[in-house]
């Protein structure tokens, strides 16, 4: 299916839901409200004509200058072989998105990843725990605004941190 | 003492209780056969896996935050080190995001060159697996095999640009030097003997009664749940689907070039095993294709002074800007579909640069395959989804 198409039956089937469009380098970006994401999900893969099977990564991007996370999910159909981009915005201090792990299984570690190295929030997810980093760790490195000069990361400075006076 | 009284005493229970509740034991981060600093904690009852829970991060070093920390052209170093087992792979997908969000053209030389390295270097990092593999299984002699094969690979890649394993090769427009001369005759003497060897290596090993027994049935990933796990690579096609992003979405010069993606319906440890051999010789094919065209194409001539990169490079400003986008781009290097998703903003910096490893997501598989398996058996599939941790913990 061509993106137009792509674009038309999501309307078609979601209307408010699915808050812009695009097409971009990698056919058709729909923004789309985060409460409604889990079912929208559901149904691009389950609908026979979308098919998207294959969720390839989920990126997360911090937008510090407009407040917010972006969770970034590609899709890829086998048998169709079309692809779409999905994008979910929450605020920075509420960093909370469904989870999308009961639909492809493959999301866990994605969203694992996301969740140790940019903190955000995925509620729904069976074993939400860092993958990479200690489990002591203290703040999400990916961050913007997170200090990775080690001269500037003391030990008060994780202590601000642990009081949640830093993000 | 009478008979029955004798069969009494040896049905009966010994004395004392015997203990059989479940034990949690670490395999690795220090174990031969986790290739690296792979963790994994399992829950095993005897000889029994009830639970395997990979932990991974001991080879952290952070590629995402140091890219967004440093301008486009000096990202490339660092890819070398993801997965160095396929450096140029690496190079390859990080290079091509970056001029995909530039919108620069490369010059066809330089893409049959691309084309002929990534294959180069794909039958050099199966040869690695082929040997560690058949290390794990305890055969010993194959391995020295797969490395004397390997180092003729390496030394043309030492020849071409001076490096071994981190080889930087690939830039953003192309690559940073044409092919020296006589390289194409000795790549293709090189073809030759490397077709002889991979039917000695599969006698020895693929085919070997002892390697059979041990890796068929064991490990087995139906077709549906290797699509749910998003499994990529070899691991996917040894279940039976054709999933090859140079076929199923060619990028670079694929689509002019004849080969066949190789599958398997075994869905088990020998059918990836399988899968791996065949695909290197249908890399030899694509590689003798590369060779052909690259010979019809302008060489640069050696005599006089002249710019390495005249016919391979396109113009690149020295620090690019790309406009505020992004893109998503994903090849297929040995292990599956490695993938990066790059956003710009404008600056000489990527914002944000994100690494779809596949052996990262190959080796989420792990904990859904291992139960019910001894513990033997765990070696024979964690050495199997041919991870590099370099890349899995990037």
């Amino acid at each position: 299916m061509s993106p137009e198409q792509i674009e038309k039956k999501l309307r078609e089937r979601f209307g408010d839901a699915i808050l812009a469009t695009r097409v971009g380098l990698n056919g058709l970006e729909a923004k789309v409200e985060p409460q409604r994401l889990l079912e929208i999900c559901q149904f691009l893969r389950d609908d026979p004509e979308l098919d998207f099977n294959f969720l390839r990564c989920i990126s997360a991007v911090d937008w510090l200058n407009d407040g917010e996370f972006e969770v970034v999910y590609h899709l890829f159909s086998f048998r169709q072989l079309h692809e779409m981009v999905i994008k979910v915005r929450v605020p920075r201090q509420m960093p909370r998105v469904p989870s999308v792990t009961s639909i492809w299984r493959t999301a866990n570690w994605h969203e694992r990843e996301a969740y140790d190295l940019m903190g955000i929030v995925f509620e729904g997810h069976p074993d939400l725990r860092r993958i990479f980093l200690p489990e002591d760790w203290v703040g999400h490195p990916l961050r913007k605004d997170y200090i990775h000069d080690i001269e500037r990361f003391d030990d008060e400075y994780a202590e601000k941190i642990r009081r949640g006076e830093i993000r | 003492m009478a008979v029955t009284e004798l069969k009494e005493v040896v049905t009966a229970p010994p004395r004392g209780e015997i203990r059989t509740e479940e034990m949690e034991i670490n395999m690795g981060p220090q174990h031969p056969s986790t290739h690296g600093v792979l963790r994994v904690i399992i829950k095993v009852d005897g000889e029994w896996i009830r639970a395997a829970d990979p932990d991974l991060g001991y080879l952290h070093r952070s590629f995402e935050k140091l890219a967004e920390l440093r301008t486009y052209p000096q990202g490339i170093f660092l890819t070398d080190r993801w997965d160095y087992l396929s450096a140029m792979n690496n190079n390859w997908v990080y290079c091509m995001a970056v001029e995909k969000l530039l919108g620069i053209q490369v010059p066809e030389k330089a893409e049959w060159i691309r084309v002929m390295i990534s294959e180069f270097q794909r039958i050099a990092s199966h040869l690695v697996f082929l040997g560690t593999y058949g290390l794990d299984m305890g055969a010993l002699t194959p391995f020295f095999y797969c490395f004397r094969e390997r180092e003729k690979i390496l030394d043309l890649f030492e020849e071409l640009c001076g490096a071994r394993l981190t080889y930087n090769y690939i830039r953003i427009g192309g690559v940073s030097r044409d092919i020296p001369k006589g390289w194409l005759d000795k790549a293709e003497e090189l073809l030759d003997y490397l077709e002889k060897r991979f039917d000695e290596l599969d006698d020895l090993l693929t085919h070997n009664k002892i390697f059979v027994a041990r890796t068929v049935g064991i490990g087995v990933i139906p077709p549906e749940m290797a699509m749910d796990y998003g499994l990529t690579g070899p691991m996917i096609r040894g279940s039976g689907i054709p999933y090859d992003l140079r076929k199923v979405q060619p990028y670079s010069v694929y689509d002019q070039i004849e080969f066949d993606v190789v599958t398997h319906p075994g869905c088990d440890c020998w059918a990836r095993v399988w899968v791996r051999s065949q695909e290197m010789r249908q890399s030899l094919k694509i590689i003798k294709q590369c060779i052909d065209k690259l010979r019809t194409m302008p060489q640069p001539d050696f005599d006089a002074p002249y710019d390495p990169s005249l016919h391979v490079m396109a113009k690149v400003p020295p620090k690019p800007k790309p406009k505020p986008n992004d893109v998503y781009v994903a090849i297929e290097s040995p292990r599956g579909e490695l993938g990066v998703y790059m956003v710009s903003d404008g600056s000489e910096k990527p914002y944000r640069m994100k690494i779809r490893g596949p052996a990262f997501v190959n080796l989420s598989v792990l904990p859904a395959i291992a139960p019910g398996h001894k513990v033997a058996d765990l070696v024979a599939i964690v050495g199997n989804i041919d991870i590099v941790m370099g890349e899995v913990d990037r």
